[in-house]
This record gives structure tokens, C-alpha cells and sequence, in this order.
């Protein structure tokens, strides 16, 4: 037999095989759902949630749908996943940075937070940083005020919130625009570096917006604080919690990164008369970066998903909302199950292309 | 004294002096009130959590004390406990043989992938050589955590090997069928296939057929892990020189064999500390099957604060747990480091 | 005048008729002497025990002790249902379910009843195709809260902030509450009870909310217990209690009546302890036929006789179960509306006759 009619007949023997695989699994969960007398639908989505979401960054009421609620939730464990991603990096950084100082001091706790970190389960570190994050914060009338309309207590930093047309239409189009020149920088000639031109832009333009803005400033009423924006002290310490955690792998993957560039390069800087400072940011991470992203990937994925953890210290994400709440009151075990891991399973294919290209631009960029 | 190492390592720049003074400004604030917590103002000895109360202001370690047989085997009856023991022993022995034996190795290795399995399940389920049957439902605590780990973890090398090829093969169906299946598994939170395993199983299999809550945990967490392990091994198998496959398909060994015996296992070795970090994550993430309703460690220590004698002590509960899931998880790494260094010198060694 | 083969013909239909009119009324009363089990019970007999759906852990409902052994209300009735149907009261294999899989469990028929502490609801009785069965503790959704508060009822939280545990009905009742009464109560939701408590005591939440049967005791494990109050109102109806898988009628009327059976043993002053005792001296029938002195009910049930018997003398009868759980000795809660009807209570146990 030649080798392609041999690898077509494997294929075609592998394809069969998983066919007939699948054919029977259908089968058999079509029988055992007419058996179990259970329906299977998406009709439910459309039905009114009548649940409150206590921190929502989309709009959200009792009356919306549980298809809304799904959104709501998605958009919450986003904005959870983006802020860990943030923080994880930065704090990878650090220890990183901190176990290769030469401080002893340094390197030693370094190396025993790493253990710690590492070595124990994350869902008790979180809901460690979560009482830790209550215990620091002031009781509620005892409020930490800046200003006259931001406050900081055991419920969440409550921020003045601005609203209006014209705040909406400005602020919306200085991200907008940030956002395009940071994408087009190179290729409209840009020369001066992007971090020091476009946040002084984009904070320009929110503060023209401001101007223009009707401010709801917060006030105590009753149990709560009223109005404002409030910052949940829940997000606080699921960022801590997951961040904290990754970090103790980011910072594994950034040292083996940085060991794994040639020790010549820093040699060459250092001749060069560079600070060791400057030898860090301009010579060895840069290149480092490019070993890193592979492992840096993982990481990132493994925030977003582990940011369901969030469900045990009341941070309303996906998990919670959906696979707890709706599925529990509206009994579909299978649909619920199904539509949360379709989300996740998008989310983390988005994430991951998305670093893969950051990666092929970079290896591209070397060469 | 200003001129001795430590102190020059602490103190020697600015920058150093300072990282110092705020790490000593951290201890000073956390570690008196945890040694006071922990140890000074503990208490030991107490029937129930109203007496801790009663006795002292620190931690009431009398409840660890009180139901440490159960966070060890759970419910597994106590006439029985010395098969775990003995299970636990061989696991070691053999264990801690294929760790630091010279020479031999290989048979160890063999006896942990053969003799262990055989050895343990027939202690723990019983039922044969007079041994009376354990039911799963009665197995729980960190012995659960050990056996739930073991199994996944021997049961994801096979699984990752196969997909880790499958991802690398030529043939296309092949090759995005072994992508589709890492990626989706890699892609999902454990908490959610863990649910989806205990809820959807029954619904894949025959009308009738109930499995053991306990083989859904182990199917779920074996191919999880799975999918890990086969991302590791590919990495270990680009790692591995082209030249060594070429000369030994130049040798005459047919393309089956050097993949499997050339090329695998220098793409092992490279992986070991891929493989060590994926057992580690394992057992921890072994935690979250209190969520189907096996009892674990953390199942147990969360049922132990529903008994009124002792509600309301989760943070000794939980201080318990994290430090045994810390010494075990440590155990696992100093392993992997010996196992590691064993095999990155052995190949300098021939050289000399 | 009919011919001899006719009349021999007729006489051989009436014998068959008679013979089968016989076979018939014979299989009629063989089948009210031992009607079939029902194939949950026949199950059960085959494998030796009663697979019982319990909670993975809740105070006065269910639990283990030191020593790794269940108690609770809910594991009492596990273990009279098993000594009822199976003779012995060890025969329980109990499994731990989370709220989220509880039912599912129940459907695919990995256990025989679910007793956990679970509300019977309109939801799960015809889109969950389930059946409530009895209901063995009459709860209701009430508040934990901070004394210094100031507030008595549960319509002046409007604008505070509850912490909650997901799973159950608990933030839909709020929901509810809030859109009946117009007060906006927010919600912090949380996996478990521990976190929940923990956060409220931290002041993150001005109260916590849960059945009525389990505040009591989450407020004697607080820091400073004399801090925080119980309200009387409650918001909601939680009547826990048995659910079974529809489809199966036999099954349900053995559970249905095991419950009366534990009801009407405290109404006719029937004890763990004297049981045995009053089944050979009583005078009263009731009594006589609730202990299988008298009658035939366990026939009738696809039992034997002493099968109430039986279920009373393993934790004894529904008042000492309460006792023994609830009472002053334990979680320390007012019997209120779980007492018998003559005392002010909901339990009416049906006549057993």
C-alpha cells in the first residue's frame, strides 16, 4: 500500500470510529431524556430572571431575561479577567524581579511566598484575601472620604458617576480614538513611544468630558450609600486572590525567561554604560517577552477560567449567576451547562488567538 | 559587622536597604498576631467549639484533634483503616524507590505503574482474598485526594501521549481532531466539567447503566488532566533534537519505533518539570470534587463546621487544610526535583 | 332438546368459566393480600439498602460527628424508611447532594428519595417530573440582623444589604419580597453559609438570610451572639421535606405513610421507649393498629406488619426526633409551626385505619 492510501485509510478508519462514537452518545442521551421525561430547549432564556445582580458593569434589572443575565455575567467575569491579567503580570514581574535582586532578604521571601502560593489550593487563598480585604477596610460610618463624594469602606469604594450625552459622545470617542492610534501608531509614522502620548490624550479627553458631565455624587441614606458608582470590595480580593496565585507562575516563567537570555546581552549593556535598570527594561525583557509568551498564554487562560472561583466570595460571575442561580431556578441542568462552557470555550479561543498573534508579531519583530 | 556578606546581601545599596526595611515593616505586622493566634492563645484539648470559646481568645485546635481520623479516611470503616496504611506504604516504598535508587530504576518505575494501582485497588475496594468490600461512598478525606490523584495522573500520561502525537501528525483528521479535543478541554474551568460529568455522564450512557460517582470524578479529572499533560509532552517532543529521530531512521528502526522509543523518551525527560507542576495543580484542583458531593479533605473539613459542635471555626478548618495541601503538594515537588536532577545529569555523566 | 355432546360442551365452558372465575378472584385476592412492591422497593431489597439523597451538611438536618456518623432530622427518616422497608435501619447508603445536582440525581434514579432539607414547589413537582411526598419540617425564609440597626420588620430593609447562599430559593424570595412591598433589598451571593456569616460579620452585609430552621443556630456560632437577633417575620413558605421520583406510586404511599406513621406515634404518646411495651398492653386500636397489633395495614403497603413498629423505634417518634435536633439541648428552636396540630402546629398526621 503506498503511504497516502495508508494515511487515507487511517483517517477514514478514525473518522468512522469517532462517528460511531458520537452516533451512540446522541443516541443514548436521546433515549434517556425521553426516558427521564426532561425537555430540552433554549426557549427559557427568554423568561424574566425576577434575581438582582448586586455588581453589574451592563445594564441590569430584575425584569431582563436570563439570556440578559448570561451577558451581564459574561461581561462581569471579562472585566474580573482583564483586571487579574493587569495585576498578575505586574506582580509576576516583581517576584520575579525580587528573586533575581541579590537582597537576601528578598529572595528569600520571594521564594518561600512562591512556595506558599503555589503549594496550597486557590480557592482558600481567595477566600483568605477576601476576609483580609474586609478586616482592612473601615465599617461603613466610619467611611475613609477624599474629597467630599469618594468614600471607602467595608461595602466598596463608591466614586461620583457621570452621565449625559455629551459625556457619553465625548468620552466614548477619546477611547475610541486612543484605542485606533494605539493600533496604527507605527504605520502613521509615529515616532515618540505610544505609553507616553496617548494615556495624557485619552485623560484629556475624559477630563473635557467631565466638564460637561451631570455628576451623581454618593451620599449615606439609610443602610447604604446611595447613588455614585460603586467598586465592590469583592472584586478587590478576587483580583488579589487570582493574581497573587498566577503571579507565582508568571514569576516562574519570567526568571526562566530572563536566566534563559544569554548572559553576553547584559555584558554588552553593561559596556555599553547602561544602569543595571536600564539594562533590565531595554535589553533583557524585551527579549525575554518573546521566550515568555507560550507559557505567559497558559497563564492568562488560566485566570479567565479562574476567575469562577468567584462565586464563593459572592463576585457575580458567570459560574455563579448562571450555573447556580438560573439553573437553579429554572431546573436546565444540560442547556445552562452547555451555554457556560460555550462561553468560556469562546472567550479563551478569543484570548488565546489573540496572544498567538501578539506572539507571531513579536518573532516577526526579531528577526 | 557592616562588613560581613548577610549584612552587605541586606543593606549594601539603597535599594536593597529599602526592600529590606519594608520586608521586616511586613513580618513585624502579620507574624506576631498569627504566632498569637496559632500557638499562644490556642486551645487543644475541648469537647466542642462553646468550651474553645470558653477557654481561650486563639485558635481552637481541639476540633482538628477531634476529627482528624476523619479528614485522613472520612468514613472508611476504622476495622479497615490498615489497608490504607498498607496501600499508603507500598505507594511510598516503591515510590521513594524509583526516586533514589541507582541501577534499577526502570523496574521501580514499572512497579509504580503496575504493582501500585493493582496493589492499592485491591486493598482499598476489596472484596477479594477476603477482604471485605469497601463501598466508594465511604471513601473521603485526603485519602480520597491521593487516589483521585494517582489515578488521574496515570491515567493522563497514556491520554496525553496519544493526543501530544495526534497534534504533531501529518494526517490532518488526525491532527485537528487532537487540537479540537486539548483545547476544548483545556478551555473549560475544572468546576464546570466536573458538574457536567456528574450531571451529563448518565445522560451519555445506556438507559440503566449507573456508574460510581466517584470513576465520573476520575473520568472527568483523568482526561482534564489529559489535555495538559499532552501540551507538556509537545513541548517535550519539539524539544527533542531532529537529529536524533534522523539517525535513528538511518539506523533502519522503523518510524513507529523511533517515535516510541527514541524520541519519547528523551522528550519525557525534558518534560519532567512540566509533568511535576501539572501533578501539583492536579492535587489541588482534587479539592474542588467536594462540589459533586465526594467528600474529600476540604468536603470534609467543610461538613466538620456544620456539626453545631463545632460551627463556625472555618478559618482552623481551613488553616488545616491549606498547610496539609501545602506539605503534600511539597512532597510532590521535592520528588520531581530529585527525579529531574537524576535525569539531566545521567546524560552528562556518559559524556565524561 | 340439546344433544349429548352440547351439554357436555356447555358443561365444560362453565367449568372453564367457573375455573377461571376462580384463577381470577384468586389472583384478585392474592393481589390485596401482597400487592407487588413497586420496583423501587424491589430494588432496594435486591441491593440490601435504601439509597437516600441527603445534604452534604447542614446543622439539625443533617450531619456527622466526630466519629464520621450521620445525624440529623433528615437522616432520621432515612434510617426509619430503611428499617420500615428493609428491617434494619443501618441499611442506608447515604449520598451527599449539592443544591445544583440534587434533582438531576433523583431523576437519573442513583437515589431511591431525596430528604435534604429541599422545599416541595409547583417548579419541581411538574417541570422536574418529581413528587412531594410529606413534608417533614415547615420552614420559611426569615432574617439574621445586626441589632444596632434598629429594625423589627422585614419591609424597613429597604436600601440594606443581605448576604445570601445561592443554590436554593432564597434570592428569588427576596426578589419577590422586594417587588410585593416595593423596599429594594440588595443581595450578596455566596457558595457557602460559612463565607456568608463570615462577610456579615465583617460588615459587609447588614444581615443574613436563610430557612428559619437553620438561623437559629448560625447565630450561636457568631462572634458576639448577643449582637445580632433573629426576626420573627418570616418572608416566605419553605415546607422541606421528601421527594421521590414520579412513577412509582407504591414507593410514594410507603414514604407518604412512614411520615404519618412518625406523626401519629407523638399524637397516640408513642415513644421509642415504650413502643415495644404499648404494642402488647395498649387498649387503644388506634395504637394497636398504628404498631401491627391489629389490622393489616403493612399488607396493604407491600410490608409487613410491624413496619411503623419499626420506623418509631429508631430515633422515635417526629416530636422526639425534633427534640433530639432542634430541642433546647441542640440548636435550641421553638417548635412553632412544626408542632402537632393540637399544640398550635401544621403536623395533621392522617389517620391510619
Amino acid at each position: 500500500m503506498t503511504s497516502r492510501g495508508k494515511a487515507l485509510a487511517w483517517q477514514t478508519v478514525a473518522v468512522l470510529v469517532t462517528a460511531t462514537i458520537v452516533i451512540y452518545f446522541a443516541n443514548n442521551v436521546v433515549t434517556n431524556l425521553a426516558v427521564r421525561g426532561i425537555q430540552f430547549g433554549f426557549g427559557f432564556l427568554w423568561a424574566k430572571a425576577g434575581f438582582d445582580i448586586p455588581f453589574h458593569l451592563a445594564e441590569w434589572d430584575v425584569n431582563f431575561s436570563y439570556g440578559r443575565a448570561l451577558w451581564v455575567a459574561a461581561i462581569n467575569t471579562l472585566f474580573a479577567s482583564a483586571i487579574c491579567i493587569v495585576l498578575a503580570s505586574m506582580l509576576g514581574l516583581t517576584l520575579a524581579l525580587m528573586r533575581l535582586s541579590g537582597n537576601l532578604l528578598a529572595m528569600g521571601t520571594s521564594r518561600a511566598l512562591i512556595e506558599v502560593i503555589r503549594n496550597t489550593p486557590q480557592l482558600l487563598q481567595i477566600v483568605f484575601f477576601y476576609f483580609a480585604v474586609l478586616q482592612a477596610l473601615p465599617p461603613m460610618r466610619q467611611s475613609v472620604t477624599i474629597g467630599t463624594s469618594v468614600f471607602l469602606n467595608v461595602r466598596g469604594l463608591y466614586l461620583p458617576a457621570a452621565s449625559g450625552t455629551l459625556w457619553d459622545w465625548i468620552t466614548g470617542l477619546s477611547w475610541a480614538a486612543v484605542l485606533i492610534a494605539a493600533l496604527l501608531w507605527r504605520r502613521i509614522g509615529m515616532q515618540l513611544p505610544r505609553l507616553l502620548v496617548l494615556p495624557p490624550v485619552l485623560i484629556l479627553g475624559l477630563v473635557v468630558a467631565g466638564f460637561t458631565a451631570q455628576w451623581d455624587a454618593p451620599a449615606l441614606k439609610g443602610f447604604n450609600f446611595q447613588g455614585g458608582v460603586r467598586v465592590p470590595p469583592e472584586i478587590l480580593a478576587l483580583a488579589l486572590g487570582v493574581s497573587i496565585y498566577t503571579s507565582a507562575f508568571i514569576a516562574e516563567n519570567i526568571r526562566a525567561a530572563i536566566i534563559g537570555i544569554h548572559k553576553g546581552q547584559t555584558e554588552a549593556a553593561f559596556s555599553l554604560g547602561l544602569t543595571p535598570g536600564r539594562t533590565m527594561a531595554l535589553v533583557i525583557l524585551p527579549q525575554a517577552l518573546r521566550i515568555l509568551i507560550p507559557p505567559l498564554t497558559s497563564q492568562y487562560l488560566n485566570i479567565i477560567k479562574s476567575t469562577t472561583l468567584g462565586a464563593a466570595i459572592a463576585y457575580p460571575e458567570i459560574l455563579q449567576i448562571f450555573a447556580r442561580t438560573v439553573l437553579n431556578q429554572s431546573g436546565r441542568a444540560i442547556e445552562v451547562m452547555t451555554l457556560v462552557l460555550g462561553v468560556f470555550l469562546a472567550i479563551n479561543l478569543v484570548a488565546s488567538a489573540a496572544m498567538n498573534a501578539w506572539n507571531r508579531k513579536l518573532a516577526l519583530q526579531g528577526r | 559587622m557592616i562588613r560581613h556578606p548577610v549584612f552587605r546581601a541586606l543593606f549594601g545599596s539603597k535599594f536593597n536597604a529599602v526592600v529590606t526595611v519594608l520586608m521586616l515593616a511586613l513580618f513585624a505586622l502579620t507574624v506576631p498576631g498569627l504566632v498569637r493566634w496559632a500557638f499562644g492563645h490556642a486551645v487543644w484539648e475541648a469537647m466542642n467549639r462553646a468550651a474553645c470559646v470558653a477557654t481561650d481568645t486563639g485558635a481552637c485546635w481541639a476540633f482538628i484533634k477531634a476529627r482528624f481520623a476523619l479528614f485522613f479516611y472520612s468514613v472508611y470503616p476504622e476495622a479497615e483503616r490498615w489497608r490504607v496504611h498498607l496501600g499508603l506504604a507500598v505507594l511510598v516504598v516503591i515510590g521513594a524507590g524509583a526516586l533514589f535508587s541507582h541501577g534499577r530504576r526502570g523496574w521501580w518505575l514499572l512497579g509504580l505503574l503496575v504493582v501500585v494501582p493493582v496493589v492499592d485497588a485491591i486493598l482499598l475496594v476489596g472484596g477479594i482474598f477476603g477482604l471485605t468490600p469497601v463501598p466508594t461512598e465511604r471513601w473521603g478525606g485526603l485519602m480520597l485526594n491521593l487516589v483521585i490523584s494517582f489515578v488521574a495522573l496515570g491515567g493522563a500520561m497514556p491520554i496525553g501521549i496519544a493526543l501530544a502525537f495526534g497534534r504533531r501528525s501529518q494526517w490532518p483528521v488526525i491532527r485537528y481532531g487532537s487540537t479540537l479535543l486539548i483545547e476544548f478541554w483545556r478551555g473549560v474551568p475544572l468546576l464546570t466539567v466536573l458538574f457536567m460529568g456528574l450531571v451529563l455522564l448518565p445522560l451519555f450512557l445506556p438507559h440503566g447503566v449507573n456508574v460510581d460517582n466517584l470513576v465520573r470524578a476520575l473520568v472527568v479529572m483523568t482526561i482534564f488532566t489529559g489535555a495538559y499533560m499532552a501540551e507538556t509532552i509537545r513541548g517535550g517532543l519539539q524539544g527533542v533534537d531532529r537529529g536524533q529521530a534522523e539517525a535513528a531512521l538511518a539506523l533502519g528502526m522503523h518510524n513507529t519505533q523511533v517515535q516510541l522509543l527514541v524520541v519519547l523518551p528523551q522528550a519525557l525527560r525534558l518534560c519532567i518539570p512540566g509533568i511535576i507542576n501539572i501533578a501539583v495543580d492536579l492535587f489541588k484542583d482534587t479539592s474542588l470534587v467536594s462540589i459533586v458531593g465526594l467528600f474529600d479533605l476540604m468536603g470534609v473539613v467543610g461538613q466538620s463546621l456544620k456539626d453545631p459542635a463545632w460551627t463556625g471555626l472555618a478559618s482552623e478548618g481551613y488553616v488545616f487544610a491549606a498547610v496539609v495541601f501545602f506539605f503534600a503538594c511539597l512532597v510532590i515537588s521535592l520528588g520531581g526535583s530529585v527525579l529531574e536532577r537524576h535525569f539531566s545529569v545521567a546524560p552528562r555523566a556518559s559524556k565524561s | 332438546m340439546t344433544s349429548l355432546p352440547a351439554r357436555v360442551l356447555r358443561a365444560g365452558r362453565i367449568a372453564l368459566a367457573a375455573g377461571a372465575a376462580v384463577f381470577l378472584s384468586g389472583a384478585i385476592a392474592k393481589a390485596q393480600v401482597a400487592p407487588p412492591p413497586g420496583p423501587t422497593v424491589e430494588a432496594m431489597k435486591k441491593r440490601g439498602a435504601l439509597n437516600c439523597g441527603i445534604d452534604t451538611g447542614v446543622p439539625g438536618f443533617a450531619f456527622q460527628d466526630n466519629k464520621g456518623v450521620w445525624h440529623g432530622i433528615d437522616i432520621d427518616y432515612c434510617r426509619a424508611i430503611a428499617a420500615a422497608v428493609l428491617g434494619d435501619p443501618d441499611k442506608v447508603k447515604y449520598t451527599g447532594t449539592t443544591a445544583a445536582a440534587r434533582f438531576t440525581v433523583l431523576q437519573a434514579g442513583e437515589i431511591d428519595v431525596l430528604i435534604r432539607d429541599s422545599t416541595l414547589t409547583f417548579t419541581r413537582s411538574t417541570v422536574l417530573g418529581l413528587d412531594e411526598v410529606a413534608v417533614n419540617f415547615y420552614a420559611g425564609q426569615g432574617f439574621l440582623v445586626r441589632k444596632s440597626v434598629g429594625v423589627t420588620k422585614a419591609a424597613e430593609l429597604q436600601g440594606a444589604t443581605i448576604c445570601v447562599i445561592t443554590g436554593a430559593t432564597l434570592e428569588l424570595n427576596i426578589a419577590d419580597f422586594a417587588r410585593s412591598t416595593g423596599a429594594k433589598i440588595g443581595t450578596l451571593l455566596f457558595d457557602k453559609p460559612e463565607e456568608a456569616i463570615a462577610a456579615m460579620e465583617a460588615g459587609r452585609c447588614d444581615g443574613y438570610t436563610d430557612d428559619s430552621g437553620s438561623l437559629a443556630g448560625m447565630r450561636s456560632t457568631l462572634k458576639n451572639p448577643d449582637d445580632w437577633f433573629v426576626m420573627p417575620e418570616l418572608i416566605s413558605k419553605e415546607p422541606l421535606g421528601l421527594h421521590a421520583r414520579s412513577g412509582d406510586p407504591r414507593w410514594q404511599k410507603i414514604l407518604f405513610w412512614i411520615d404519618n406513621a412518625l406523626k401519629s406515634a407523638e399524637e397516640f404518646g408513642v415513644t421509642k421507649a415504650n413502643a415495644d411495651q404499648l404494642k402488647a398492653s395498649s387498649k387503644d386500636p388506634f395504637i394497636l393498629r398504628l404498631l401491627g397489633a391489629e389490622g393489616d395495614t403493612g399488607k396493604a403497603l407491600g410490608l409487613d406488619e410491624t413496619w411503623a413498629l419499626r420506623a418509631i423505634k429508631v430515633a422515635g417518634n417526629y416530636g422526639e426526633m425534633y427534640e433530639t435536633h432542634f430541642g433546647p439541648k441542640a440548636l435550641n428552636l421553638p417548635r412553632g409551626l412544626n408542632n402537632l396540630y393540637t399544640h398550635g402546629g401544621l403536623h395533621y398526621p392522617l389517620p391510619i385505619r
